[in-house]
């Protein structure tokens, strides 16, 4: 799903935390971006950040991908 | 339960012990220092004749009807306005005094209409009282001389009257209206003889009155009556419960006739409010029984068929078959519910239990979200606790309060009145909000410093003032070091200097002097204390904007005791007790994490069925995986989502999406509108249970009547669990928050019968606080040490552009509740007949609007119209409206912006155009409009 920002809501959602991360370190930040979404996201919505990682790596802000890419392992 | 009459002292009580002894009439009582002559005599058993005095005002002295002797003492002394000393002898009887008081009532009752036997107050009314009290047998004046007896009665409110020809000037309306309420819309006109109460020279409707009914409560005589007790007569019985509008929690007596319910009447000994309420507590009750409610369960299979009434059973198996169906075709994770704030922890408590264990997802949320969900998870990395630190009365101790984005006169009035007497005894006030709230400037009050922020940055004021407090040495470094961590990375952070007020000062439109020297007078002036609403939360920064008031308190020692503190102002009654009660979908009650194996362990055995490590979706989620068709059915309990949530339009297509939307409610409402079943809820005056307040105060609702639907909230749910396949059985609501109890450390001494012992308690309750915590983080923060957490301001992406060039930020009026709902359908239309969209002049005459012209309201996701009201209380390029009527749909034009960490709806700042209506052909406005149908509910 595209919202009429024509962005997938999880994508949005994953670059709104990351920009609050911003002021840490890359890793320190992916961590704490992944934590984040460990805590609070239904799986249905991180499988679908995964997917968009995959798809479309560009849409997501470079800190939330590497958060994303954390939360698989 | 008769008529409960709470005794009246005469006196307000002092603090300190009991160290003064005096004798009355022979019976000697201690009390404290500063204790009258009147209300010593009180507490040994004596009551002394009174009419201007009451033990919710300062004593005044005007009547004339106390008066004592007083051993060594020459005269008559009115004993409201003496005070004790130690050893004095008091005699309240003598002939000289029966004399004396016979001849102070004569002259009362000779102005006096003598139509006791047909007055509404008849057998409650003072004047009467004292008559008989005072052994009057006969008046020797006539009604010859000048009199009052032909004065108008003023019957422009809508639930009291004024009566003049029964006033005896004793004033203590007028005091009430001061020192209860802090309104001072009364003076006593005239003088001698001629003395009149009047509300400013005019009616009581058009002068400064705020409805709050203290003056109707403290009027000795039927001059201020309800108007209640004049159709109905006066109440036989009465049934302590709680408010069920705001977050304060006011307690009251519930006055009945029979089974009717004549008047509320706010109670004395309930701790929140100490017998205080405002307009909605007291008199806007009557939506509970309103020609409007449903009564009987109705279902259809589609939202264009018509409604068809069905019984209970019919409803309850309906509703779980097609959950199941749902489950079976979709998946355990497609279906999932809200609770409600309105409800109590009880009724809460179960559909969260139901969803979790019945349902077996997490799938979870509260209306809280949209609120207050940023206080949560802000407080609980800072301090460990999803709560407010202090109790309301603390705010008596304080001595700099600062109130962030909140508008406590109309938001959390009897709060309000509480804060109101302790700013004109002096403490200092700074206010932070774009708007000019009333509390600015209004009698007797003046606030110190009126940061006056462009909406959305908050937190770009609030680093600010810590930059300040930090680099020009305000930190309180021995609390630092002892209570917190952290503190080091977040200094050097907060010291940047891209913090300073300096550098903040273009962007947030707060002067940089005026930044400063308010932060140096909250970290300075003593205890100071953070009071915060909505203004705070529901922005993208929500979340950052909490822990920046959390490492600003913590920096200047302002937590952990009296008088400090970092305060949520709640909305709604309940929404403190929805969210401890295991509401969001990755905590379980008690604020505890779903990936928790211990806990989780624990609930798994008492509820007997396996629970699910992972979160649940929220609310907004909910919507979006509904329109992208994993999210099938949603059991709604006691809230609008189709008018109070923002975007309407994607939230509409969400619903519209789904196969089953479930509503509990007391009024087939908006939400209604996409429903396949309605399941009539019950009103506050119906429910047997508790909320619990912004102060942590868990308190009792007792019912006042039976279930007009037959059955109670939480049966219905208890009952579709087990259609489910869940075994969920309760006789008795007590039952309900046992198992809370047994499940919740923070409530493991919170029962039934304690709350009807002590009258309410603050959580935590439990072996460590037997009887409750009225303050938190004393000896040391929840969580252990307090954190210090980084908070860069990020600004929001709503931005106003060439396009949308002005920003529309929310609010409430003090009349109306929310979406209005129960509001509406009471008198309190009076004040607030639409919602009206407040425009700076300047905005306004750029646009060719006037004063009253019918407007649009366009944002990027859709428009509505209003009519436009010239306000000055915000800057220019700030728009300003309330949401509670449906017809206005403010939402209509909020964006889907959120919180980044809990996606908390940014309700407070959209970017938004602003046109006429019908504009002459070469205005320029927003082209498209979507306007809700008017409601027939
Ligand atoms: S109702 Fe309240 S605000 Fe109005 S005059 Fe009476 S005390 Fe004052
Ligand atoms: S209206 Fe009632 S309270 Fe006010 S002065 Fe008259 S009698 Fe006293
Ligand atoms: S302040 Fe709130 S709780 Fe108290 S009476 Fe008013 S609405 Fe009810
Ligand atoms: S009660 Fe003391 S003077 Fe009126």
């Amino acid at each position: 799903m595209t919202t009429h920002t024509g962005m997938s809501p999880q994508v949005r959602l994953a670059n709104e935390i990351a920009v609050h991360f911003h002021h840490q370190p890359p890793e320190q930040a992916a961590t704490a971006i992944a934590e984040h979404i460990r805590a609070f996201w239904d799986p249905r919505m991180r499988t679908e950040l995964l997917q968009r990682a995959e798809s479309e790596p560009d849409a997501l802000d470079p800190r939330a991908l590497a958060a994303a890419r954390l939360l698989t392992g | 339960m008769s008529l409960l009459k709470e005794p009246d002292l005469g006196t307000p009580a002092k603090p300190g012990p009991a160290t003064v002894t005096v004798e009355v009439d022979g019976h000697p009582v201690a009390v404290p220092e500063g204790t009258s002559v009147m209300r010593a005599a009180a507490l040994s058993g004596i009551d002394i004749p009174k009419l201007c005095a009451t033990d919710s005002l300062e004593a005044f002295g005007s009547c004339r009807l106390c008066l004592v002797e007083i051993d060594g003492r020459r005269g008559t002394p009115a004993s409201c306005t003496t005070p004790v000393t130690q050893g004095m002898k008091v005699t309240t009887q003598s002939p000289k005094l029966e004399k004396l008081r016979q001849g102070v009532m004569e002259l009362y009752i000779s102005d006096h209409p003598l139509d006791c036997l047909t007055c509404s107050a008849n057998g409650d009314c003072e004047l009467q009282d004292m008559s008989g009290v005072v052994g009057l047998r006969q008046v020797r004046y006539g009604y010859d001389g000048e009199n009052h007896l032909d004065e108008k009665t003023d019957s422009s409110n809508p639930y009291f009257d004024f009566e003049a020809s029964k006033c005896i000037a004793c004033s203590r309306c007028v005091r009430a209206c001061g020192e209860v309420q802090g309104t001072f819309a009364l003076t006593i006109e005239g003088r001698g003889f001629g003395s009149k109460v009047s509300a400013g020279g005019t009616d009581f409707m058009s002068s400064e009155c705020v409805s709050c009914g203290a003056c109707v409560q403290a009027c000795p005589t039927a001059t201020l009556q309800e108007k209640s007790v004049v159709q109905l007569g006066m109440p036989t019985r009465s049934v302590v419960t709680t408010c069920a509008y705001c977050g304060v929690g006011c307690s009251f007596k519930a006055e009945l006739r029979g089974a009717e319910l004549v008047r509320m009447v706010p109670y004395k000994d309930g701790g929140a409010n100490e017998g205080h309420s405002c307009v909605k507590g007291r008199f806007a009750f009557g939506y509970a029984t309103h020609p409007d409610r449903v009564l009987t369960p109705m279902v259809r299979e589609s939202i264009t068929d018509e409604w068809r009434p069905v019984d209970w059973e019919t409803a309850i198996s309906y509703t779980a078959s097609k959950l199941k169906d749902i489950q079976t075709r979709h998946g355990v994770g497609a279906i999932g519910g809200i609770t409600s704030s309105r409800t109590t922890n009880e009724e809460v408590y179960v559909v969260q239990k139901m969803i979790r264990a019945a349902f077996g997802n997490n799938n979870v949320d509260t209306c809280a979200r949209v609120c207050h969900s940023p206080t949560g998870y802000g407080l609980k990395q800072t301090f460990g606790t999803s709560a407010g630190t202090q109790d309301f009365r603390s705010v008596a101790k304080s001595d700099v309060i600062m109130v962030i984005g909140a508008n406590p006169t109309d938001g959390h009035p009897v709060f309000a009145s509480r804060m109101k007497r302790r700013l004109r005894e002096g403490a200092k006030l700074i206010v932070v909000d774009p708007r000019r709230i009333d509390l600015v400037r209004s009698p007797h009050i003046e606030a110190a410093h009126h940061l006056q922020l462009a909406p959305g940055t908050n937190v770009a004021v609030v680093n600010a003032m810590a930059h300040v407090v930090l680099t020009e040495g305000l930190v309180d470094r021995s609390f630092v070091d002892e209570r917190c961590e952290d503190f080091d990375a977040w200094a050097e952070f907060i010291a940047r200097p891209e913090n300073s007020p300096e550098a903040v000062e273009e962007l947030t439109g707060v002067p940089a002097e005026e930044l400063r020297a308010a932060a140096r007078l909250y970290a300075t002036g003593g205890n100071g204390a953070i009071y915060y609403g909505l203004g705070v939360t529901e922005h993208s920064q929500g979340s950052t904007m909490v822990m920046g008031m959390a490492n600003l308190a913590m920096a200047t020692g302002n937590i952990g005791r009296d008088g400090v503190g970092v305060n949520p102002l709640r909305g709604q009654n309940n929404v403190q007790g929805s969210c401890d009660m295991g509401s969001f979908p990755h905590e379980l009650p008690g604020y505890r994490h779903v990936s928790d194996d211990v806990v989780r362990g624990v609930f798994e055995n008492m509820w007997g069925s396996t629970l699910l490590p992972e979160p649940g979706l929220r609310i907004p989620n909910m919507f979006d995986a509904a329109i992208e068709g994993t999210f099938r059915a949603i059991f709604v309990q006691g809230e609008d989502i189709a008018q109070s949530d923002p975007n309407t339009k994607h939230v509409h297509a969400a619903l519209a999406a789904m196969e089953l939307v479930v509503v509990q409610d007391l009024f087939l409402n908006e939400t209604a509108k996409f429903a396949h079943v309605f399941l009539p809820g019950t009103s506050f005056l119906e429910k047997d249970g508790t909320f619990t307040n912004a102060e942590r105060r868990i308190n009792r609702v007792r019912p006042v009547m039976a279930p007009k639907t037959g059955k109670h909230e939480w049966e219905i749910v208890a009952e579709i669990a087990q259609a489910m396949g869940y075994p969920m059985r309760y006789d008795q609501p007590s039952q309900i928050m046992d198992e809370i109890a047994a499940l919740t450390p923070t409530f493991a001494g919170v029962s039934f019968d304690k709350l009807d012992k002590l009258g309410s308690v603050q959580w935590p309750c439990n072996d460590n606080a037997p009887e409750g915590t009225p303050i938190m983080h004393m000896d040391g923060f929840v969580r252990g040490k307090g954190r210090f957490v980084q908070t860069p301001f990020v600004p929001t992406r709503e931005r106003s552009t060439r396009k949308f060039p002005l920003i529309l930020t929310t609010g409430r009026i003090l009349s109306q509740y929310n979406v209005g709902a129960q509001t509406r359908r009471t008198g309190n239309v009076a004040w607030h007949p639409e919602d009206v969209l407040e425009i700076h002049p300047h905005d306004a005459e750029v646009r060719g609007i006037n004063d009253g012209d019918e407007v649009t309201l366009a944002s990027r996701v859709g428009a509505t119209s209003l009519r436009a009201v010239f306000s000055d209380r915000m800057p220019v390029g700030v728009v300003y409206t309330t949401f509670h009527h449906p017809v206005t749909g403010a939402n209509v034009v909020t964006t889907e912006n959120s919180d980044w960490a809990t996606n908390c709806p940014e309700y407070k700042v959209t970017a938004v155009q602003v046109g006429l209506k019908n504009p002459p052909a070469t205005a320029d406005v927003a082209s498209s409009e979507h306007r809700l149908p008017a409601m027939a509910d």
